[in-house]
């Protein structure tokens, strides 16, 4: 089936339109040697009917940003600082009662782990039900038809029988269509989803990434897609956030980023990323790997890797600030990274300092 | 292509018709047959990156271990240039093993974390006693090893745990470079690594091909990592190889509907690359326990004729003005050429919408 090629704006952006505002937002994990702060002074805005991207690599506390969020972090993890506000509500400051009754027609989250997040001695049916039943206290009748409504939105063949299967029952990509219809069961508000389509096939990713786009449409969802793969960000996002060692680097338009990057992380991540023009070449590549949580060093947290580190990196960390049209970067030299390619030649020397 | 006995000397690898069943239980009904390989035919060249695509469930796994000798093969040949490996026994056995490695996929599993470093890359000498004999021919064997992949001496007598991912995967090349192999197998090398980090392997790999001249059989679902490091393509489907040809070929101007719709889903980065029209697939792969009958790919293609059910489909091509015709007889999907299993393959890209008419 060929469907055409969509364009990532559905709706046109207004002031009102904000559904979540998350100002200054901390994170902070107790491990037995220390408090480590995984996510720091994160901010961003989502809104009607757009899909804003959290963008970065394992460890850089995407993940951490939106379990603070929907209020599902580990208990050893908790908000330090900062809001997260949906639709003028802080809902860190919210009591277990108060998140129950948003969970659902407010905020719904759909997980990277399909198998895992469903309840292996539960129908399909029943979980899919739940929520009618918990917050439009519909019976097992009404509900089950509920359910068989959402597999029929999602896509799911034979909703009727496939209603009474258990979650075993199903291959990796219906099971994610099942994770997606629970988060959608209530029109939620927003939605937040956790690398979707990470343990999918290249042919069911588009599925599933066609699938999110149709409901984000239908019911002008905020989209929050957490996400480490560069190419879905650009074909589905309206706007991203490139994380760092649990600070956001850069944000904007993603084509305003993507094309015109301000800060070297998104640069280098941009010029790793295998391209036609570059075949049978060396890739251009990022020196090391991130740091761990518990030594982030002071100053910028990309120094040990950036290609244009100087004196004041290690001592001043770079907060955002405006470096484009509604785009921000935390660098001291961000019109640099613009102007210069980020030379690989001087990457490759501060490799072989660093051997 | 020559097919005297001793097969091309340009070939490492050369693979004819492997089949490979597994008999499954199927409860009441007893067992049921899987044919995860179904008359499997490529062939690896001297210092070249074959790559391996398709979806999971698909075989490429089994072929991988089948050529590592993990799996006996039902029918079929390998050749090793031109020595089948299946009939070496003993001695001879244990030095064909040295030629054919493996780099798995995810380096926190694939590494023993009660080993140092240096005895994981080192412990093949202990099977290949007559490779480097000696404490010290092994030791500057172990640092030549370490220098090839990047890592320091002193790194020998860390434990995996205390390196990144990164790291950890040239820990695995260099223990698979340890007996100097000819073919290594890369099963899904970078898929577990994050991406700044993807980039320095592929070129770890890039360069050791271009120092060493050893060949690769590259396997990898990222469609983007297959163009950038492979010289020729084999698409995988229920068991069988449905097409293969140079990577451009492949990318560019695919035969197969299949693989059409594998390049057309792939998400891009650069606009200019994405598809006009994008083909999002019915369905997901069928059982392997009953795969359809005729052209496996029928229940999903968009191009299905009633044709397609019935008659399994020969060898396609495009000749040089652009027209469809038949495989040359004879000619097995080994051939540099494009040839794909289809009765109706893709005539162009516009028409799979993946560039402007």
């Amino acid at each position: 089936m060929m469907t055409e090629m969509r364009e990532p704006t559905a709706d046109k952006a207004t002031a009102n339109d904000t559904v979540l505002e998350v100002t200054g937002l901390d994170v902070d994990i107790r491990t037995p040697r220390g408090t480590v702060r995984v996510v720091s002074q994160v901010s961003f805005t989502a809104r009607r009917g757009r899909t804003l991207a959290l963008l970065g690599e394992s460890g850089c506390g995407k993940s951490m940003t939106a379990k603070a969020i929907a209020g599902l972090l580990d208990p050893v993890a908790s908000v330090s600082a900062g809001r997260a506000e949906l639709n003028g509500v802080d809902l860190n400051q919210m009591t277990a009662k108060q998140r129950r009754a948003v969970a659902g027609p407010g905020l719904g989250i759909v997980f990277q782990d399909a198998l895992t997040a469903l309840n292996p001695v539960y129908t399909i049916g029943a979980q899919l039900g739940e929520s009618f039943r918990i917050h439009r206290g519909a019976n097992k009748k009404q509900a089950k038809a509920e359910a068989i409504d959402l597999m029929r939105r999602v896509g799911i063949p034979e909703p009727e029988t496939r209603v009474n299967s258990y979650p075993h029952q199903f291959s990796g990509g219906m099971r994610q269509r099942i994770l997606i219809a629970m988060a959608v069961a209530l029109s939620p508000q927003l939605l937040i989803a956790d690398e979707p389509t990470t343990a999918l096939d290249v042919t069911v990713q588009a599925q599933i990434m066609a699938l999110l786009h149709k409901l984000r449409t239908e019911d002008h969802m905020a989209v929050v897609l957490i996400t480490h793969d560069l190419a879905v960000v650009a074909e589905e996002a309206d706007e991203v956030c490139v994380m760092y060692a649990g600070n956001v680097v850069e944000q904007g338009p993603v084509d305003t980023v993507f094309s015109n990057p301000t800060h070297p992380y998104t640069k280098g991540l941009l010029d790793s990323v295998p391209s036609d023009a570059q075949r049978g070449e060396g890739l251009s590549s990022i020196p090391g790997s991130p740091p761990e949580l518990n030594k982030i060093p002071s100053g910028c947290v990309y120094q040990e890797r950036c290609p244009l580190v100087s004196a004041i990196c290690r001592e001043e960390r770079p907060v955002l600030r405006e470096t484009g049209v509604a785009q921000r970067a935390a660098c001291h030299f961000s019109e640099k990274v613009s102007s210069a390619k980020v030379s690989t030649e001087l990457a490759n020397s501060f490799e072989e300092e660093n051997r | 292509m020559n097919t005297t006995p001793g097969g091309n000397a340009e070939n490492v690898l050369e693979v004819k018709d492997l089949s490979k069943t597994f008999h499954v239980s199927a409860g009441a009904a007893g067992t049921k047959e899987l044919r995860a390989l179904d008359g499997i035919n490529l062939t690896v060249r001297k210092g070249e990156t074959l790559g391996l695509v398709g979806e999971s469930g698909c075989g490429k796994s089994t072929l991988a271990r089948t050529l590592m000798m993990l799996e006996q093969p039902d029918s079929g040949t390998v050749r090793f240039e031109g020595q089948d490996p299946f009939g070496l026994r003993g001695k001879e056995l244990l030095k064909w093993r040295r030629r054919v490695q493996m780099v798995f996929q995810d380096p926190f599993a694939s590494l023993n974390a009660r080993m140092t470093a240096g005895q994981i890359i080192s412990e093949p000498f202990a099977t290949h006693k007559d490779m480097h004999r000696g404490t010290a021919a092994k030791t500057k064997r172990l640092n030549e090893l370490l220098d090839l992949v990047g890592l320091r001496a002193t790194d020998a007598s860390k434990s995996p745990q205390e390196f990144s991912g990164g790291q950890r995967q040239r820990i695995g090349i260099a223990r698979a470079l340890a007996l100097d192999p000819d073919l290594i197998i890369l099963d899904e090398p970078v898929s577990a690594l994050d991406l700044s980090v993807q980039a320095q392997v592929l070129n770890l790999l890039n360069d050791l091909q271009r120092e060493l001249g050893v060949s690769y059989i590259f396997i990898s679902h990222d469609l983007s990592v297959v163009r950038h490091v492979t010289d020729r393509v084999a698409v995988m489907y229920l068991g069988r190889i449905i097409e293969t040809g140079t990577t451009e070929q492949v990318f560019d101007s695919p035969l197969h509907p299949y693989t059409a719709s594998l390049m057309s889903a792939s998400p891009k980065l650069d606009p200019a690359q994405r598809p006009v029209q994008r083909i999002v697939l019915q369905g997901e792969l069928p059982s392997p326990l009953d795969p359809p009958s005729g052209c496996r790919f029928r229940t999903r293609c968009w191009k299905a004729q009633p044709i397609c059910s019935a008659e399994r489909p020969e060898k396609m091509t495009r000749n040089e003005s652009g027209k469809i015709v038949l495989g040359m007889p004879g000619v097995g999907l080994d051939n540099a050429e494009h040839l794909a299993e289809c009765h109706f393959p893709v005539s162009n890209p516009a028409e799979a919408g993946l560039v402007r008419t």
